[in-house]
This record gives C-alpha cells, structure tokens and sequence, in this order.
C-alpha cells in the first residue's frame, strides 16, 4: 500500500503557483504603499537627529550610517542638557503650542456640542420654519462644507478687526467650529439615525423629559460618534494654517503659522526645521495610530447606507 | 425621503399661562429692541453723528449674544414642549447665520468696493470697477483653470484609492498595520508636509528623491523649475495627504458589500475581473460618487501647500484660487478686489457643485 494512488491534477499545481504570485504581488504593492506613507515621517524624525554633513550625505540609517545628535531637539531647548536652561526659543515654541492645543480643542468641544444637538433634533423631529423642512435645514447645515475659506477670511479679517477679536484665540475658536460643525453634523445625524425612538419612549414612560432623555439615555449611546466627530475636527482645525495666517499676528498665532515662518527662512539648519516640524506632527500621529478605530468610523459614516 | 412627521412622537398637555406667554414675548423682542438700539447708537457713533465714545463694536455683539440667548428662552417659555424640540437645533441655527449669512452679506458689500487697508482713504464704493479689473486680470484666471487642472487629478488619486481599498479588502496577514500607516499622511498637517516633502525631500542637491531621481537616471532633477513639472509635484503632495481619505470611504463601501454577492458571481463563472466590474464596481458607485464630491470640495480648498512651497510659482503656473487671493492681501492689502474675487468663485463652485450633485443623483440611480 506503498504506492500513491491519487495524485494532484497538473491544474492544480498551477493554482498553487498562481496563488503565490498574486499574494506575492499583493503584498509588494502594500508595502511599496506603506513605504510611500510611511518614510517622509521617518526622514522628518530621523533629520531632526542630524548634522549638516549627514544631511548632505545622505545618510538614512542611524547608528550606522551617522551618529544621532541632539541638534534639533537642542535648537528648541528641549534636548536632555538645554532642557532645565532658560531658553526664549522653547517659550516661544510652548506658547504656540498652547495655542494650537486651546484652539483646536476648544473648537471641536464647541462644534460637538452644537453639532450632536442640531443633529438629535433633525434627525427625531420634523421642523419648519417658513418654508424650510427637515431637509432643507440639514442641506444648510451641510452646504456650510463648500463655503471655501477665502471667502469668509476677508469679511471676517474687518469684522474681527472691529470686534478688536483679530489675534485672539476665541476669535480663531469661533471661526475653526464653524468649519468642522458640518462634518460633526454629518457624523452625528448617521449615528442618532441607528438608535431606536423606543429608547426615549421608554425613558418618558419613566418620567424624563425630552431633554433629559437626550443627556442621560441618547448621549452614552451615541458616545462613539461623538468621540469620532471630535478627534476628526481636532485633526482639521489642529492643522489649520490659512486663517490662523491671516487672522493672527503675535498673541494667538499658532503652530503651523510658526512653521510656515520659520520655511520662508530656508537656512542650512534643517535639523532645527525638522524638529519644528517632528512637534507639530507628532501629536497627530500618536492619535492615528491609538484611536485609527475612531478616525476610520467617522469617515466612513455616510458613506455606507 | 425624509418621513413627515416626527420620528419620535411625544404627547404632552401644554397649558400655558398668558401671563408666562406674555413674559416670554417680552424677553424676546424686548431684547431684539435692545440689540437694535445698541447696533443704532453703534453707528451714529461711527459715522461721527453721536459722539459717545465707542471703541470698538463689542457692545453690538454682546448685545447679540444677549438676544440669542433670550430668543433661544423664549421658546421654551412662550412654546413650552414644541419649544423644547426647537432648542435643539437653534444654537446650531443662530452659530451659523450669525458666523456665514451675516460676514457673507458683510462681503458683498466689501467686494464692491474700492478699500484697501493700507491706504488711509477707508472703503469707498466703487461700483463695478472690480468686476472690471477681474474680467481683465490673467493672472485670476491663470488660477481658475490651475483649479480645472488640480480637480483632474482627482480622478487618478480615485483609482490609486480604489486599487489600495481593494487590497486592504482582501485576505491579508497585518491588515492593522497597513491600515493606520496609509492613514497617517491624512492626519498630518499640509504646512509640515509642505516642509517635509516640499521643501526637504523634494531639494534639489540633498532630498531622497532628487537623489532616487538622479539614480533613475534624470540628470538634473528639478521639481519646481518648469510650470508643468512644478504643478505636478503639488498635486502629488496633495494627493499624497488625501489619497487615505477617499481610500477609507471605499475600503468601508467594500466591507458593506455582502459576501454571498461575490460568491454568487464566482458561482456563475464569472473571474475575478469579470466579478470586479459587474459586481463589485457598480455597488460601489454610491459610495465612489460621495467620496470623488467629498473630495472635490475639499479639493478646492486646496491653498495650504502652494502657500508654503511654491507661493504660486514659477509665474503662476501652481496658484490655486485660494492662494492668488491669498497673497493678493498679504501683498497688497486689497481687501475689495480680493472679496469680489473670493465670491465670484463661491458663485462658480455652487453653480458647478450643483450641476455635479444633481448628475450624481442621475446616476446613483439604481438601474434595475
């Protein structure tokens, strides 16, 4: 009983080989993409470490092709010995910092507020104001989304101007909620949509207002969209650069303004370039890669019905 | 179709007093009476009419606030339960109308006017002076169809989407992995970017890719010399940050499409290629649809990196709408001919978004 008595067809065979092909092509594209993605990020961190001769080398690899230096981090008097020094670059970096950090969070606190409220009334109630429906006010709200930023940029340089609201940050504030509440809106009519109304029925059996059913039933539910539509308008009004160019000057400027400064003046010191540019990234890629779940969720709401 | 009426059904008894209806009325127009009153003394004030001793318009805006504030009570009050329901939306309402409709009726008025914040003369009205000096400005115009250009390049960004969705979609080992690093470029920001790529790795004697371009054999690479090659590079850096985005509305259309679809087309014999665009393709037509408008509109916005890397350079031949207006008041301070430009091209985008909406819903059509 030695002998073989079935034996693989010679097709089969060829879906083997088939099957490595594809695969084999399949993931060189990935990682051919992974790579594209992913080395502008790893040659921004890695020239924050290096010396002008390594920069004009070309040298990618550190501790073998160069020695990582402190000269990036140092030029922001963050590296481990300038750290503990009086340094007016890091107090200049920190301000903007903290600007960029009020702003694009007190924004997004903003536009989640009024956008998962505007949102639970469009998409449980049938309103009617003059001539416009339900469907009308959601197309307003959403239409908000084409308005380029050039267009409301001068009107509000002169009414900021007047408000004496130009260089502060609750004027930069204002403006970022204003851009992100169509995307919170878009997000949040999605996620209120897929909760049942039998909730909050049962919760007025239960003696609740509509208001309270909204704060203590409907929000927890809802949590996830809601965490979705806040990182994403942080992720916008974080990189923010036209209005915050335009509309601020000393006070309230913040990081990408700060960068775009320092790019008008191309020196040699890229190492310093980098690190600016390492800090205003770096808060970003730290949320994509812990809340990707989120960010992907709020994306593609809407996109399947 | 948005179902009359509400999806949620509440029944209550109002009995409302006429005494706490009446209060509620007052409150609202007593505070509109106010607003008005403050907004008038304003500009007497600003017109050299009065003098009371203004600064600035603060006094007009917390009036406003005060006005919302009470409009928004008020409905409550006077509405009671239906009031309640209109709470819901009218922040949202009142934030909106006040932050676009207001500046937007602000900038018609600018945008016919001679006023240049520079000049001490203030804002004069001018009539159709501006329209004028656009119809026979080239350099807008040079920007207009740069836009035509940029939106092109759309449709490749789709396809190179749409193929990475596909893999990302089928059976492989650390799809996590794949997944958050083609995100990243997304959450970065376009003036880092303009940096990182632009300005460093795009450098002509010492960036990787001048370097990997002089290795495949191009001499003497130069990515910003000639208007073409110069455009090109800005809508691979643009395309670069926002290929993800469209990437992860396909990827989640994919994931919609039921299994058993697919497995029925291989039943009948159908390919994997036949399968693809018999199947696959047209259920995902919505979903393309949505994304491509989604990102035209982002699309248009686009002003971030040609602000930072090229500043409309060389001649014009990179400007996007938004950073020739851009620079036409960091320049010159025209904040007039600048508005009238911004709207025109407001008017331009909601004549062509309109157009392409009202296609899309052609052909989301289901066809069966």
């Amino acid at each position: 009983m030695s002998a073989q008595i079935f034996h693989d067809h010679e097709t089969d065979f060829g879906h083997k080989a088939r099957w490595i092909t594809s695969r084999v092509a399949i993931y060189g594209i990935l990682i051919l993409w992974a790579i594209i993605c992913l080395f502008p990020i790893y040659w921004t961190i890695t020239t924050t470490f290096k010396a002008a001769p390594d920069v004009m080398q070309g040298n990618m690899i550190p501790w073998v092709d160069f020695t990582p230096k402190w000269l990036g981090l140092r030029s922001l008097g963050l590296s481990p010995e300038t750290i503990f020094n009086e340094s007016t670059v890091r107090d200049e970096f920190m301000k903007r910092l903290t600007n960029s950090t009020v702003t694009a969070v007190g924004a997004s606190v903003i536009a989640v507020m009024l956008g998962s409220t505007a949102a639970y009334g469009l998409s449980r109630f049938s309103y009617r104001f003059g001539p416009m429906k339900n469907s009308d006010i959601s197309f307003f709200f959403l239409s908000q989304l084409i308005l380029p930023p050039v267009v409301l940029a001068l009107p509000f340089l002169v009414l900021y101007k007047s408000l004496a609201l130009l260089d502060t940050r609750i004027g930069l504030i204002l403006l970022y909620a204003l851009t992100t509440l169509p995307i919170v809106i878009w997000i949040m009519r999605d996620q209120f949509g897929s909760i049942p109304t039998e909730l909050e029925e049962a919760a007025f059996v239960d003696g609740l207002s509509i208001w309270g059913a909204y704060f203590t039933i409907i929000l927890p539910i809802a949590l996830p969209g809601m965490v979705a539509s806040f990182i994403l308008s942080l992720v916008l009004t974080w990189n923010e650069y036209f209005f915050a160019a335009l509309l601020t000057s000393t006070n309230a400027k913040t990081l990408p303004v700060m960068l775009a400064s320092q790019t008008g003046s191309q020196g040699i010191s890229w190492w310093s370039m980098a690190a600016l540019s390492f800090a205003a990234i770096l808060p970003l890629i730290v949320i994509g890669i812990l809340l990707e779940r989120y960010i992907i969720k709020g994306m593609a709401a809407g996109a399947v019905k | 179709m948005e179902p009359e009426g509400d999806r949620l059904h509440v029944v209550t008894t109002e009995n409302i007093s006429d005494a706490r209806r009446n209060f509620g009325n007052i409150l609202v127009y007593g505070s509109a009476a106010i607003m008005f009153l403050v907004a008038g003394l304003q500009s007497l004030d600003s017109n050299n009419i009065l003098d009371i001793g203004f600064v600035t318009w603060r006094p007009t805006l917390y009036a406003a606030l005060v006005w919302m504030v009470c409009l928004s009570a008020g409905q409550v009050i006077v509405r009671g339960e239906q009031g309640k329901r209109t709470l819901f939306i009218l922040p949202a309402a009142l934030f909106v109308g006040a932050m676009v409709v207001f500046p937007l009726i602000f900038a018609l008025g600018i945008a016919f006017s001679d006023w240049n914040l520079s000049s001490p003369n203030g804002r004069q009205f001018n009539g159709f002076d501006n329209v004028r000096q656009m119809w026979n400005d080239p350099f807008y115009w040079n920007s207009l169809t740069n836009m035509v250009w940029y939106t092109l390049a759309i449709f490749v960004e789709y396809i190179i989407a749409f193929g990475i969705a596909v893999l990302l979609n089928a059976e492989i080992r650390a799809r996590k992995f794949f997944r958050v690093s083609f995100l990243l470029p997304l959450m970065l920001s376009p003036v880092a970017v303009s940096w990182m790529i632009g300005k460093s790795m795009l450098e002509v004697r010492f960036g990787p890719i001048a370097r990997l371009a002089r290795e495949l054999g191009w001499d003497s690479p130069s990515f910003f010399g000639s208007p073409e090659i110069a455009r090109a590079s800005i809508m691979m850096m643009d395309a670069w940050t926002f290929i993800p985005f469209m990437m992860i509305m396909i990827l989640a259309g994919l994931q919609a499409i039921p299994t058993e679809l697919r497995e029925a087309a291989r039943v009948d014999g159908a390919g994997p290629w036949r399968a693809f665009w018999e199947v696959t393709f047209p259920l995902m037509l919505p979903v393309s649809i949505t994304a491509v408008l989604i990102r035209i509109i982002f699309k248009l916005k686009l002003a971030d990196i040609i602000i930072n890397v090229t500043s409309g350079g060389p001649g014009g031949a990179t400007d996007s709408v938004t950073s020739f207006i851009f620079r036409e008041y960091r320049d010159r301070s025209n904040v007039g001919y600048g508005t009238l430009l911004a709207i025109f091209y407001l008017v331009l985008i909601v004549i062509a978004m309109t157009i392409l909406m009202k296609l899309a819903d052609r052909w989301m059509r289901p066809r069966y």
